[in-house]
């Protein structure tokens, strides 16, 4: 199980981003202070030292930053290859890993991408992308 | 170019390297750290500093040093990745020019190989952001940046192969290199895909090994039967632990680490006679070159082409084989370190450099993560 692989990080810190994706939301955080996005989540600013951050639901569009087509994988996700894997640049700013999926030949850095909330497990929806 | 000697490297060693069935990271780590200080013409109980860095123990120095029987004055457990030890050369110095110890120790142990040690943490914490997406690692990060630098330069797999070949030439060269057969550049193509761009032949070894690297005042080294090899300039930076967070894939933190050590030893990237690069990857090479400075952004391709990095070529690099072809056991730093010092005392037989006098060795840790420039000269 995936969430076997993460679930004993699931904090007050994180949890919010977690169970935002149950939801269908995508949530990142944003410092009331200095203005800039920020994503993994925190307590504090990593710009400027804040605590007055916030969740804000992202608009769930951005473009491929980078990514990798993966031909041997790991553990449980050997199966998987080929899958493609991507850092994306979301509109805010922020830049997440995720999967990217969908057609191989339209996958391309610069690309605009969407979010497609995928139940990949009972308990687990990951944000992975999609061109748009 | 600067004129204080101040501290040395005066001893070198690796244990038996490649596939070392039965042996554990302690003997390996002895072995070296014995060989070392006989090279040096030194004994045990002229060290006390201590410095190490694994993940085979809570605390390796405490493990490291009991089994030694070494009680340090002054420890470093300094643990950054694969450029651990060119950090630790660099805290050596300074330890030394504060007056703080004489003699230290520096080793490295590994049985990636046939033992690979399996360290896993109660929570993932802030990896917890990227463990679901199944990227292998640390291959599949390399495989994003080469990615990107693909996309923003142009740059080719033919030439990060040409890294590989070059890489395998030298390892033929040495008789204690794990790789015994020549590659061409179709080869590198022909490969087996691993993450793209990145096939098998750009990717390192997985051996076991250990290395040691005794460091000392100038006090102790004017008074050992070889010639010092002089630490002139040493930076170290980290940038980001996961790559989603590296701020640009293109570009190491060898920018800033690199650009101190060259300020230290007060010398240009051209004077330099013979480079060591952590060759974790061809790409991790490249992206180097062009952080520190030997190249322009986007210049690492055209750079490395025409197997100019290659015995013979007018930028010898990875004299030893590297840890494409050579060595690799996990975190490989040390490695560069113990070639460099070799180079520039005029050991390395038909491998040698000829006439080198400064030698840049430079450690890549992590996903492109951390990185520790050193600068050495011969006496």
């Amino acid at each position: 199980m995936i969430k076997d692989l993460i679930h004993s990080a699931f904090d007050e810190e994180s949890k919010p981003f977690w169970d935002g994706l149950m939801n269908e939301k995508l949530l990142i955080q944003y410092c009331s202070d200095c203005h800039q996005y920020i994503f993994y989540p925190r307590t504090i600013c990593p710009h400027c030292f804040s605590e007055d951050i916030s969740w804000q639901e992202s608009c769930g569009n951005g473009r491929i930053y980078s990514y990798t087509v993966v031909h041997q994988a790991f553990g449980q996700f050997k199966g998987d290859t080929p899958f493609v894997v991507g850092i994306i640049e979301l509109d805010e700013g922020v830049r997440m890993m995720s999967r990217i999926i969908g057609d191989k030949e339209q996958i391309a850095i610069d690309q605009p991408v969407s979010v497609v909330f995928a139940k990949v497990e009972n308990e687990l929806v990951l944000p992975y992308f999609q061109v748009t | 170019m600067k004129s204080d000697r101040i501290a040395a490297i005066v001893g070198v060693a690796e244990s038996d390297i490649g596939k070392i069935p039965g042996k554990n990271v302690l003997q390996l780590q002895a072995q070296a750290a014995k060989s070392a200080l006989e090279d040096a013409g030194l004994t045990k109980n002229d060290i006390d500093a201590v410095f190490t860095a694994g993940n085979w123990a809570w605390a390796p120095n405490l493990m490291l040093a009991e089994y030694l029987g070494i009680q340090p004055k002054f420890t470093d457990s300094t643990n950054i990745g694969g450029s651990s030890f060119e950090a630790h050369v660099g805290h050596a110095a300074a330890g030394i020019e504060a007056g703080l110890f004489e003699v230290a120790l520096i080793t490295y142990g590994s049985t990636n190989r046939t033992n690979p040690s399996n360290s896993t943490f109660k929570s993932p914490l802030t990896a917890q952001y990227e463990l679901p997406y199944g990227l292998p690692t640390p291959v599949g990060a390399y495989a994003l940046a080469a990615m990107r630098h693909m996309h923003q330069y142009g740059t080719t797999s033919e030439q990060l192969a040409e890294i590989a070949v070059a890489t395998r030439k030298w390892a033929l060269l040495n008789e204690k290199a794990y790789m015994k057969e020549p590659i061409e550049i179709e080869d590198v193509l022909n490969s087996r895909k691993i993450a793209d761009p990145l096939r098998l032949l750009d990717c390192c070894l997985v051996t076991d090994g250990g290395g040691a690297v005794i460091v000392a005042s100038k006090n102790v080294a004017s008074k050992l039967n070889k010639k010092p090899v002089w630490i002139l300039g040493h930076g170290e930076s980290h940038s980001h632990n996961t790559i989603a967070n590296m701020p640009d894939l293109t570009v190491t933190s060898a920018r800033e680490s690199g650009k101190r050590a060259f300020e230290m030893a007060g010398i240009t990237q051209d004077e330099i006679d013979v480079a060591e690069i952590y060759d974790s990857f061809t790409i991790t090479v490249l992206l180097t070159l062009e952080s520190l400075g030997f190249c322009k952004p986007g210049e690492g391709g055209a750079f490395v082409s025409g197997q100019r990095t290659a015995p013979g070529g007018d930028f010898p690099m990875n004299t030893n084989g590297g840890g494409l072809s050579y060595c690799h056991p996990g975190m490989y730093g040390i490695f560069l370190l113990i070639e460099a010092t070799r180079q520039l005392r005029g050991e390395c037989s038909s491998r040698q450099v000829e006439n080198a006098k400064l030698a840049l060795v430079h450690g890549t840790g992590g996903v492109l993560s951390s990185t520790s420039t050193v600068i050495l000269g011969g006496d």
